[in-house]
Order: C-alpha cells, then sequence, then structure tokens
C-alpha cells in the first residue's frame, strides 16, 4: 500500500519566545515492512535542522531556531510504501537487546491489578499466541475514547473504562514487562479510510524464538499494511514527536492536524 | 578569552552594590554626627530625608515605625526586610562576588566576605556609638575592597566593577543633592542666605569631600559652591563631573577589548560633553531640582544601555 | 565496636608510645607539639576556611547553609611503598572502568562473554540508552575518578566505592595542603612530601587531551557549574580558576546547530571541552528530565555529533552503580587480564536469596546499603544501630532485597586526630583522584582523607559530621632524610 502522511504541527506563543530547541522524532526509517519513499520537514521560520540516530536506533533531528519567534509550523510530509507480514517486525535498528525492553518508567508502572490482569490473560504463556490473546482480551475490555484531557499513566488507564489508542497500547507495555515479556511503545501513523486521523501508538512485544511482534490493541490484533512506524520507545513520554525547550515566558497552544490517506490511481 | 556575559553583568552589579553600601554607610553615620553629635540636633527631619536619599521612604513608612535615630538607622544598617539596607546590599555584592569568584582576586574576594560577616553577628546596632562603629567597619572593608580592585589586573574584570561604581555613584550623589538642597534650602529662600553649618557638613561629609571644598574654595561654606563641588569639579570623585568621566574612560577600555562600540558609548560620551559645558550658576537658575531629575533618568537609560550592549540578559 | 582491634596509620597497634617505625618522627611531632598550638593553627586553617569561602551546604539544614567541613591538623601518610602498591591498583581500576564503559555502550563484548547477568545493566537506570551508541574521543569515559578506599592493616587497602559520575573533593586536597605548608612548615622540611599542586594543570592538560577531532590546537575548555547556590560551588569556582579557564553556568551556554556556544560580552565563542558538574539528569531538558532548569537545551545533541567533549561522560553511572560494585573483580579481570590489585569489600547482593538470608540472619553485624543511595544516608551500620533501626532495614530488606547491599562491619584504619579531649584515633576513609587522557591514566599523589570525627563512629561523610586531613605522600627518600637526622636532631640543635 502506498500511503501519504501529511503531519502539521502547529505552536502559538502568548510572548514572544528568545529561542527554541526541539527534538523531532517524525522521520520513519525503512523496515522490512516499509520503505520510505519520500519524506521532509519543512518549518515556517527560520531554522537549522541536524539530523541523528538516537541510542534506540530512531532518526530524529534537532531543530534550533532564534527568536523573536511567535509561532512556529513544522509541516511533516512523506510517502510510504508499506506490506503486510503479519505483524512480524524485521529489518529495524535494533542497537539494544530485548531485555532492555523490560525496564519500568515513571507511566508504565504496572500495578496490582493490571499485574494480576495480565497472569490470567496470558495463562503462564509468553509467545506470539499468549501476546496475541491478551491483546484481544484489553480490546474487549476498554471503551475506545477519542480523546483524553491529560495522557494517562499505565495504572490510571486500567482502572478507566475507556481510554485512548495510546494509553491502551503504554497500559499493554506496562503489562507486558509486569510479566517479564520485553515490550516497547511504537508511535505512528495509522490509515482509517473516512476517519479523522490522530497521531496512533502501539505496541511490539517481544515473542521469544518468533522475534517482535506487533500488535495494536485499540484495534484487537496485529498490525497490517495501514500502519506507518515512526519511533520506538520505553512508553508514550520518551517518543513525543515533539519534545522540546523554550527560552521565553509565557503559554503555548498546541494544534495539531494530520491527514493519512493512500495514494490515488496508480 | 572573552568574558562571559553574565560575569560581566554580575561584576557590574558587585560594585554598584558595593558602593551603595558604602554610601549608605557614609549617610548613616554623617546623620548620626549631625543628629547626635552637633549643638542643634537635627531630629527626625534629618532621617527622614536620609531614608529619601535611599529611596526607601515607603518601605520605611509601610513598617509604621517612627522616624528617630534608632529606627531608621537599624532601618538602612541591618534591616533584611527590605532591599534599601547595608546587609541587603553587602548581601547582593557577595552573591554576585560568589558567582563571579574566578574573576575576582582572593583579596577582593575575601573583602567583600569579611563586610558580610559583619552583619552575620550583629542583631540591632544599639545606640549612636555602636552605630559609628558599625559603618565604620563597613566603610574600612569597603575601601579593602577598592584597594583589592585596585591591586588586581588591569582587565574587563576591574573596569566592569569600576563601570558599576562610577553609574551608582553618579546616583547617589543626585539624589543627596536633590534631597538635601531641598531640605535645607525651603522654596523661596534665597540662595547664599543664611545656612546651618552643620547640615551643609553632612553633605560634604557623606561623599568625603570636606576636605577637598577647603582646598577648592577658599570661601567659607556656601550651599552654591558646594553644589558647584558636587556637580561639575572631577577632582572630587564622587562629584557628578568625575562619574560622568570615570563611565566614558571605563566603556573605552572595555570598547577596546572587545573591538565594540554600542549605544552605551555613545550615550556616555554625550553626557561628559554636555557636562564639560554646565555651569553652577546656569544650572541653578534654570532649577536645580530638574535638571537633577533629568540626570538620573539619563543614568538610568545609560544603565539600561549597558544592559544592552554587553549583553547582561 | 572493635576500636582496640582498629589499626592506627600513626601509632600502629601499639599506641602512642609504641609507634609504626617509619613513622616515629611523625609520632613525635604529635606528641611534642603542645596541644594549644595545635588547636591554634587549627583554628588559623578553620578561619582562612571560612574566609574563602570552602563551605558546603548540608541538605535539609537550613541554618547551616553554609558551613566548613571540619579540617584536622594532623595530616595522614602514605609511605612511598604504600603509594606505589595503590596506585598501581588504582590504575588497574581506572583502566577497567573505561573499558567497561566503552564496551557497555558499545559492543557490549563483556555481556556476550557471559561475564556479567544482562539484567543488571539493561534494567538498570543509570544504564543510558540515550548515551548508547556514543564513543567519546579516544575511548575515554571516566576521565576524573574518585575511589573510595578503606584500610584495615598495613598492607591491606580496600575499595569502598568508585565515582565515576562527578567526584568531588579535589579542591579540599589542595586547600588542606595550602593550610599545612602555611601553619606546619617544619613538617614538609622534614618530610619529603609529595607536591600535589600540579592537579589543575593536569587536569587542563587531560582536558585539551580529549577535545573534539575539529577543535583545532588550542581547544577552549570551560567548568560547568548548575550555579553558585550549589553545595560545591566552591570547588567549581577553584577549579576553573586554578586552570585559567571560565566558569560557566547553563544560561552562558546556546546549543545552535548542534555546536555548543558560549555568550560573551562580544558575541558568541564556541566551547569544546565542558567538565560539568552537572548530573546526568538535569544535564539536557531535551533528553533527560525535561523539567530540569539546571541543563543546557540541546547540548546533547552536540555531544552526540561529535562537536562536544563531556567530562565525565553522561551515562558513566553504570560504572559506579553499588550493584555493579560487587561485579568489580570480574570487570578488572576480564579487561585487564590479571587479578585485580585492589581488592573490593566484600559484598552480599541481596537480590540472590542465598545472600539474603545470611544477611537476615547476621544485621547486627553487616553495614547494609541502599544500591542507589549516597551521602551515607539510608545505611544501617548494624554494630551501632539500635534493635528498632535493625527491625526497621530487616522489613525493607524482606520487602524489596533487590534494593540492598550488605558488607562486613570492617575495622576501619585510624589516624591520631585532635579532639576535645587531646589527641585521640580516630576512623578515616580516603579518595584519591585518577586522571584520564589521551595519554594515559595518572594518578596525583594526594587525596581528600575523610575522618569521622565522633569516637568510634565510621561515618566518614561530611554531610554527618565528618572532617578532613591532609594526605601526605611521602617520596622515596623520606626513609634517608631520616637516618640522617630529622626534626629531632634540629630541634636539639636549636634549643
Amino acid at each position: 500500500m502506498r500511503l501519504i502522511v501529511e503531519h502539521r504541527t502547529r505552536y502559538r506563543f502568548s510572548e514572544p519566545q528568545t529561542r527554541l530547541i526541539q527534538c523531532l522524532r517524525m522521520t520513519p526509517d525503512d523496515t522490512d515492512d516499509q520503505t520510505v519513499i519520500g519524506w521532509s520537514i519543512d518549518v515556517d521560520c527560520d531554522a537549522r535542522l541536524r539530523e541523528s540516530r538516537d541510542g534506540l536506533g530512531n532518526r530524529q533531528a534537532m531543530l534550533y531556531a532564534d527568536g523573536p519567534i511567535d509561532g512556529i509550523e513544522i509541516s511533516v510530509r512523506g510517502e510510504v510504501l508499506t506490506g503486510d507480514h503479519g505483524g512480524v517486525v524485521r529489518g529495524t535498528h535494533e542497537p539494544l537487546p530485548p531485555v532492555f525492553y523490560l525496564r519500568e518508567t515513571e507511566r508504565t508502572v504496572a500495578g496490582a491489578a493490571l499485574s494480576g490482569f495480565m497472569v490470567e490473560a496470558l495463562a503462564g504463556g509468553a509467545d506470539a499466541a499468549a501476546i496475541d490473546a491478551v491483546t484481544r482480551a484489553i480490546h474487549g475490555r476498554f471503551k475506545l475514547a477519542s480523546h483524553v484531557e491529560e495522557l494517562r499513566d499505565a495504572a490510571a488507564t486500567f482502572a478507566a473504562e475507556a481510554a485512548t489508542g495510546r494509553e491502551l497500547a503504554q497500559m499493554l507495555v506496562a503489562g507486558l514487562r509486569a510479566a517479564e515479556i520485553p515490550a516497547r511503545y511504537v508511535s505512528g501513523y495509522r490509515q482509517r479510510e473516512g476517519r479523522a486521523c490522530a497521531p496512533h501508538g502501539w505496541v511490539e512485544a517481544f515473542a521469544g524464538a518468533e522475534g517482535w511482534i506487533a500488535v495494536d490493541p485499540s484495534a484487537g490484533g496485529r498490525i497490517d499494511e495501514r500502519y506507518v512506524r515512526v519511533a520506538i520507545g520505553l512508553d508514550t513520554a520518551s517518543v513525543t514527536p515533539v519534545a522540546g525547550s523554550r527560552l521565553g515566558p509565557g503559554e503555548e497552544m498546541l494544534d495539531v492536524a494530520l491527514i493519512v490517506e493512500q495514494a490515488r490511481g496508480q | 578569552m572573552l568574558m562571559l556575559s553574565r560575569t560581566a553583568a554580575s561584576l557590574y552589579w558587585l560594585g554598584r552594590y558595593v558602593e551603595r553600601a558604602d554610601f549608605i554607610a557614609r549617610l548613616v553615620e554623617a546623620t548620626v554626627r549631625l543628629d547626635a553629635l552637633s549643638a542643634t540636633p537635627a531630629g527626625e527631619a534629618a532621617w527622614e530625608s536620609a531614608l529619601r536619599v535611599t529611596y526607601t521612604d515607603e518601605a520605611f513608612a509601610a513598617s509604621g515605625a517612627r522616624a528617630d535615630q534608632t529606627n531608621v538607622a537599624r532601618f538602612l544598617t541591618i534591616d533584611t526586610g527590605h532591599p534599601g539596607s547595608i546587609v541587603q546590599c553587602l548581601d547582593m555584592a557577595r552573591n554576585n562576588a560568589r558567582a563571579v569568584r574566578t574573576a575576582l582576586t582572593r583579596e577582593a574576594w575575601t573583602a567583600i566576605n569579611r563586610a558580610w560577616l559583619l552583619f552575620n553577628s550583629r542583631m540591632r546596632p544599639g545606640n549612636a556609638m555602636a552605630t559609628l562603629n558599625l559603618v565604620e567597619a563597613v566603610k574600612a572593608e569597603t575601601r579593602g575592597f577598592e584597594g583589592a580592585i585596585l591591586r588586581m589586573m588591569r582587565n574587563e574584570a576591574v573596569w566592569f566593577i569600576r563601570l558599576g561604581s562610577a553609574v551608582e555613584r553618579a546616583d547617589n550623589t543626585a539624589r543627596l543633592i536633590d534631597v538635601k538642597y531641598h531640605l535645607l534650602l525651603p522654596e523661596g529662600a534665597p540662595v547664599g542666605g543664611i545656612v546651618d553649618r552643620d547640615q551643609w557638613t553632612t553633605i560634604l561629609q557623606t561623599v568625603s569631600a570636606v576636605t577637598a571644598y577647603r582646598w577648592l574654595y577658599s570661601e567659607g561654606l556656601e550651599p552654591r559652591l558646594v553644589i558647584d563641588l558636587l556637580l561639575t569639579r572631577p577632582e572630587l570623585p564622587r562629584s557628578l563631573a568625575a562619574c560622568v568621566e570615570e563611565t566614558v574612560e571605563m566603556l573605552g577600555l572595555l570598547g577596546k577589548r572587545t573591538g565594540l562600540q554600542g549605544g552605551a558609548d555613545r550615550m556616555a560620551r554625550a553626557r561628559l560633553a554636555r557636562m564639560h559645558k554646565t555651569r553652577t550658576p546656569e544650572v541653578i537658575v534654570g532649577g536645580l531640582h530638574e535638571w537633577l531629575s533629568a540626570f538620573i533618568a539619563e543614568n538610568l537609560a545609560l544603565d539600561r544601555a549597558i544592559a544592552q550592549q554587553f549583553r547582561f540578559i | 565496636m572493635g576500636d582496640l582491634r582498629a589499626f592506627d596509620e600513626i601509632w600502629g597497634q601499639g599506641g602512642p608510645d609504641n609507634p609504626r617505625e617509619p613513622l616515629a618522627m611523625l609520632a613525635d611531632w604529635i606528641a611534642e607539639t603542645p596541644r594549644e598550638e595545635l588547636a591554634r593553627r587549627l583554628e588559623a586553617a578553620e578561619n582562612t576556611f571560612r574566609q574563602l569561602g570552602i563551605t558546603f551546604a548540608v541538605y535539609g539544614d537550613r541554618d547551616a547553609a553554609e558551613r566548613i567541613i571540619p579540617f584536622d591538623i594532623v595530616p595522614r601518610v602514605f609511605l612511598a611503598d604504600e603509594w606505589a602498591r595503590l596506585s598501581e591498583g588504582l590504575i588497574q581500576r581506572v583502566e577497567a572502568i573505561n573499558a567497561f564503559l566503552d564496551d557497555i555502550y558499545g559492543d557490549r563484548r563483556i555481556l556476550a562473554d557471559g561475564v556479567l547477568p544482562p539484567d543488571i545493566v539493561f534494567r538498570n537506570p543509570q544504564f543510558r540508552h540515550e548515551v548508547a551508541g556514543i564513543r567519546p574521543p579516544h575511548g575515554i569515559w571516566a576521565h576524573i575518578c574518585g575511589i573510595d578506599l578503606v584500610r584495615t592493616g598495613p598492607d591491606d587497602f580496600f575499595v569502598l566505592e568508585d565515582n565515576a559520575r562527578t567526584p568531588s573533593g579535589v579542591s579540599y586536597m589542595l586547600e588542606n595542603r595550602e593550610a599545612m605548608i602555611r601553619l606546619c612548615p617544619e613538617l614538609f622540611r622534614n618530610f619529603r612530601v609529595a607536591a600535589v599542586d600540579s592537579y589543575p594543570d593536569r587536569l587542563h592538560e587531560t582536558m585539551r587531551s580529549v577535545a573534539p577531532p575539529g577543535a583545532g590546537s588550542r581547544p577552549v575548555c570551560v567548568v560547568l557549574t548548575p550555579g553558585h547556590f550549589n553545595s560545591a560551588y566552591y570547588e567549581h569556582s577553584f577549579l576553573a580558576d586554578s586552570m585559567g579557564i571560565e566558569l560557566v553556568e547553563p544560561a552562558d551556554l546556546v546549543v545552535d546547530d548542534d555546536i555548543v556556544w558560549m555568550q560573551t560580552i562580544a558575541g558568541r565563542v564556541k566551547v569544546d571541552v565542558i567538565y560539568r558538574r552537572i548530573d546526568d539528569d538535569f544535564l539536557d531538558p531535551v533528553v533527560f528530565r525535561p523539567d530540569s532548569l539546571l541543563g543546557v537545551p540541546g547540548i546533547m545533541s552536540a555531544y552526540r555529533a561529535g562537536n562536544v567533549t563531556l567530562i565525565n561522560a553522561p551515562g558513566n553511572g553504570i560504572a559506579d552503580d553499588k550493584a555493579i560494585y560487587s561485579y568489580m573483580p570480574e570487570i578488572v579481570r576480564y579487561y585487564s587480564g590479571g587479578e585485580a590489585k585492589l581488592p573490593n569489600v566484600e559484598t552480599y547482593r541481596c537480590r540472590e536469596p542465598q545472600a539474603l538470608k545470611y544477611v537476615l540472619d547476621r544485621l547486627p553485624e553487616l553495614v547494609v546499603k541502599l544500591v542507589d543511595g549516597s551521602g551515607g544516608y539510608g545505611m544501617l551500620v548494624g554494630p551501632t544501630a539500635s534493635s528498632e533501626e535493625i527491625e526497621r532495614f530487616r522489613a525493607a530488606l524482606i520487602a524489596e532485597p533487590h534494593r540492598y547491599i550488605a558488607q562486613p562491619t570492617l575495622a576501619l584504619s585510624t589516624v591520631p586526630t585532635l579532639t576535645e579531649k587531646g589527641l585521640a584515633p580516630r576512623h578515616v576513609d580516603f579518595r584519591p583522584f585518577v586522571l584520564t587522557g589521551r595519554d594515559g591514566v595518572q594518578v596525583v599523589p594526594g587525596g581528600l582523607t575523610r575522618v569521622a570525627l565522633k569516637e568510634g563512629s565510621l561515618v566518614v561523610n561530611s554531610s554527618q559530621g565528618g572532617g578532613t586531613k591532609d594526605s601526605f605522600v611521602l617520596l622515596p627518600e623520606a626513609r634517608q632524610m631520616q637516618k640522617m637526622g630529622g626534626m629531632f636532631q634540629q630541634q636539639e640543635l636549636g634549643s
């Protein structure tokens, strides 16, 4: 499938900023499942961009802009050719071994309730089948919310009735780790016909001999060719598309517009 | 190696705060002498004017205390509740000095630290004698600091400290003349009328100008001559003319070091040119208060220009 | 607590009248200098320290925001041959620490070879994935190490702790020496003491030697301090001053286009090497803690791009972590190919069930430490603890065994110390400083001796009532000098 992504992020500041430094994790990498045909990041002010790869293997770009800045718009546009390998992740850049992804973070403390749920849903398994089962179980247990004011951590998400796709993914990551299954959070895009788009998140879990497999708890199963993988991390905080620091007073307002669609006419 | 902007800012403010602490010490000393030691006690009016000179009259009024010697002397020396006391100035000076320890010699730093330590164990200045002892000790330490600065390498560290001192001193002297002159010569009183010797001596004492006055003027103590001395005589280090000259000199040295000139240089040179043409009688006829107000405002503008030119913020 | 068994480094086991033979002259000096004279000199030294502002802040103690660390006038002495052996051990250990860091953030051969359990590295928050894949210039990570040592006998030294992040205390080594030279000049006439005052030059040279390749022949080096309200600010400014380089605060630095600049009165200047005294967590809010106000946004990006060298390298915590410490003998053996010349203190990892059982059975005899604690907090000293304290630790150990290690209580060596009741032995530890640059590893002949001023106490931390002493390292000729006639004879001649 040929997917076109247009992702616009706009910050406006109540007072002009003297300086802006941001880390953009908005650039997908080639894997066995996806080939990036074209990708560009444009900024609407005088800024310097420096690309590199972080310790987890993600591609990132540092953005440096001098003030006074009232606002900044970051426009990402690209095309990706995707395939479907049943959610088995291959061809990724893996600088760290799976055991690293057992590490707990502030947002992925499972808590007793989630840990108990996992034990039951996994039924002693740690293979792909068990991971699929637990993904289905979570899908069945929660109503899907399209928006929350502030993203909740794993334990708080488990206590709720409804959660966003990203919250569910982070919660599943926490649950899998509590069961000693390496798991990581993936941020990226998902194409859905006729639906409003938002940056999406899902899970990659390490299923022993089967390697890393990608599951989406908000869809209840493996990912397919409608997904574009951008960055991996230990939780939602570590893969924020725009992580930044600004020098200046005042408030900031954020506005995101996203379109992911299938390229037409070929 | 070029100096860090933050270091420059700290040195500049170090210079300002030490100068301010020294000035308040002199003002308190002179006022105590006037009030307690002269034949005719000056009373609360003298202490109220001391508060106005140091911009602390409103803060003091808010405390609700009576403006007598005990209260005002305490307020101006050891009170930590407002920024205008000696102890607070020394605290700010020391904070700035700590932030630039590497730019100072040990001698300069220890002078500041010792002055600061003077207040560590002292809760009340007590009577007039104790107050005089305290301000005498402060003066001794600030003199020690000035000496240490003179012995430091002639580099931009020294120039920024002296630039700060010069800008601060200009403000202090201008303010002193403005407040005292109006207190001593109420509207309508003829210039050159009968003067209270003790009162005018107070002004000269505050700016260490008693001897200078005798050297420069053969006449007896006359208000117009005191004004002339404090405004236009560059021989007196605390005169406005001397401060204006020193500001230009320090900025010139810094400009040579950085190879850059800016708004502060232009403003300071223009001020010096005007100062050279200033004649005291014309100032008095034209309105001394208006002239001093304009001078104080321009000094503040120069302070801003310095901060901008050297990227203090 | 077995104070009688403790080895005294000057008096030996025999007490004041029967000192260790090579140090007889020092014992005489201690015995013959009047107490009042020693006390007077001590006071003079402390006054100087106060005036210089060599102070530190104690956490949670607002009144004592600026206190000096107590100083003791009686020096601690290492004989030339003792020091030679110690140095060898220190160099071997620091070489291993650097090799380990370069390996663990790079190829991870040590894990492939099964020397360490991988989870102890990867699940450890001190392993910073943010620096994985970065290789600092010349593969050096721990440019400045402080290795904490304890001693139990003439030849028995043990490593208590490695400090590979931002070890502090070197300013005390230098200032204590200055004070001793001024106040006790006779000691330096009669002992050939190795000089420590070259430390700033050596440090500066070390910094220059690890500048990034693009830095040019005169790299710009700076010391980065969190600010003058930091408890170790005096040391930061002291080091910058004595190296003749800028002391910068985060606000002085700007990262642009992956290059670090400092803001000067005439514009920006490119910075090549930063000795940073800010912890990893606070170094860069874009990469580490986003709420850090102390950091320099973008500095890690400049570091990753190879445009600036950070001293010490971020991520070093994985080498001096208490959980890793217990594997140090294996780590040293793995990289050096020989046995560790400086042994560890025997350590029980409470994460291992057998060790936990052993520890729980012997709590009153052991010292128990939090794996991630520091400064003497979160520590149980069994022999001096109350039974309530012991029970509190027992519960904590059972609840979270993986957070603790335990060690036997050592009979730490003592050095005579001036107390209110006269001279008495007090327990000491020692932190030598080891520098690693492009051209190799060097140990400065001296260090920081910390002394527990309370009788019988084993806690030397300054935040808990510890003090410091000067540490003399004697040059090899010292013995000869003594035979030719030391202070004793001079005094006789003079009187």
